[in-house]
């Protein structure tokens, strides 16, 4: 039986959270912007689960419970933006989205 | 043994995210983000957590992806036109995102103080029962928010998505 340094998993949470920083700035679609996000969401939440694994509680689990039901009704009220948008506008570029911008 | 399964699971995840922002068509990069959720749902039960392993599994997994892929599918989205970049994001954006990510690693590795190894089953913390107790008499106001912040949601939906009728 192998022991998993905790610092790993904190580490691929890292990994995981710059990945999604990329993909929220590097992407030009509205929709992969948005699953760029969710990923951010799911790297904090493995921090967390192993923050409470370090400390022996199960509040960590409590708050990664928490970010998953804000993170279900964020995605339910993002796609219906992203609906909206598209039959306003046919396009789902972000770019092109920027009636907005001064 | 666990070590191995956390390396698999470990690389999975980070193959299937770094493919999320490589893929160009959505629905390649909504089926790395499932393959992403799912290795780590398997890392969750590794720490202990098999109450938010399955909740992965059912909330993302299941719930939210489909939303995603219906979306997906409902505007027919196809691949994204790429457009013009800055000069400074491409020569700067890679390696500053290594050094940031460099720099958290690095504070992990040296702030923190000592940390358990992790070893699949020396700690069980993570049932149903044990968070239901918990949810249910310290984190209760919490929890009945949350249900008034879901009921916001499905009516900001319906309200947003809804179709006019003349």
């Amino acid at each position: 039986m192998g022991h998993i340094p905790l610092s790993w998993y904190l580490i691929l949470s890292a990994i995981l959270f710059g990945t999604g920083i990329a993909g929220f700035v590097y992407r030009k679609s509205v929709i992969t912007v948005f699953m760029s996000i969710e990923l951010m969401l799911n790297a904090v939440n493995l921090s967390f689960v192993a923050f409470s694994y370090q400390l022996q509680r199960i509040d960590g689990h409590i708050y990664s419970f928490f970010v998953m039901v804000v993170a279900a009704a964020e995605a339910a009220v993002g796609l219906a933006i992203i609906l909206t948008v598209f039959k306003n506008r046919g396009t789902l570029q972000i770019d092109e989205v920027d009636s907005m911008k001064l | 043994m666990d070590t191995f399964l956390f390396i698999v699971c470990a690389i999975v995840a980070v193959g299937c995210a770094v493919n999320l922002v490589l893929q160009k068509h959505p629905i390649s990069s909504a089926l790395s983000l499932i393959g992403v959720m799912g290795s780590l749902a398997v890392l969750y039960l590794l720490l202990g957590a098999e109450f938010i392993a399955m909740a992965q599994m059912i909330v993302y997994g299941g719930a939210v992806m489909v939303l995603f892929i219906f979306v997906i599918m409902l505007l027919n989205a196809g691949t994204e036109k790429t457009s013009a970049k800055s000069w400074f994001a491409q020569i700067a954006g890679f390696p500053l995102l290594s050094a940031f990510v460099a720099l958290l690693a690095f504070l992990i590795k040296v702030v923190l103080p000592p940390l358990h190894p992790v070893e699949f089953g020396s700690w069980v913390g993570g049932t149903a029962e044990a968070i239901g107790m918990l949810l249910f008499t310290k984190y209760l106001l919490p929890f009945e928010v949350t249900s008034v912040l879901i009921l916001i949601a499905i009516v900001g939906a319906v309200v947003l998505a809804q179709k006019e009728i003349d």
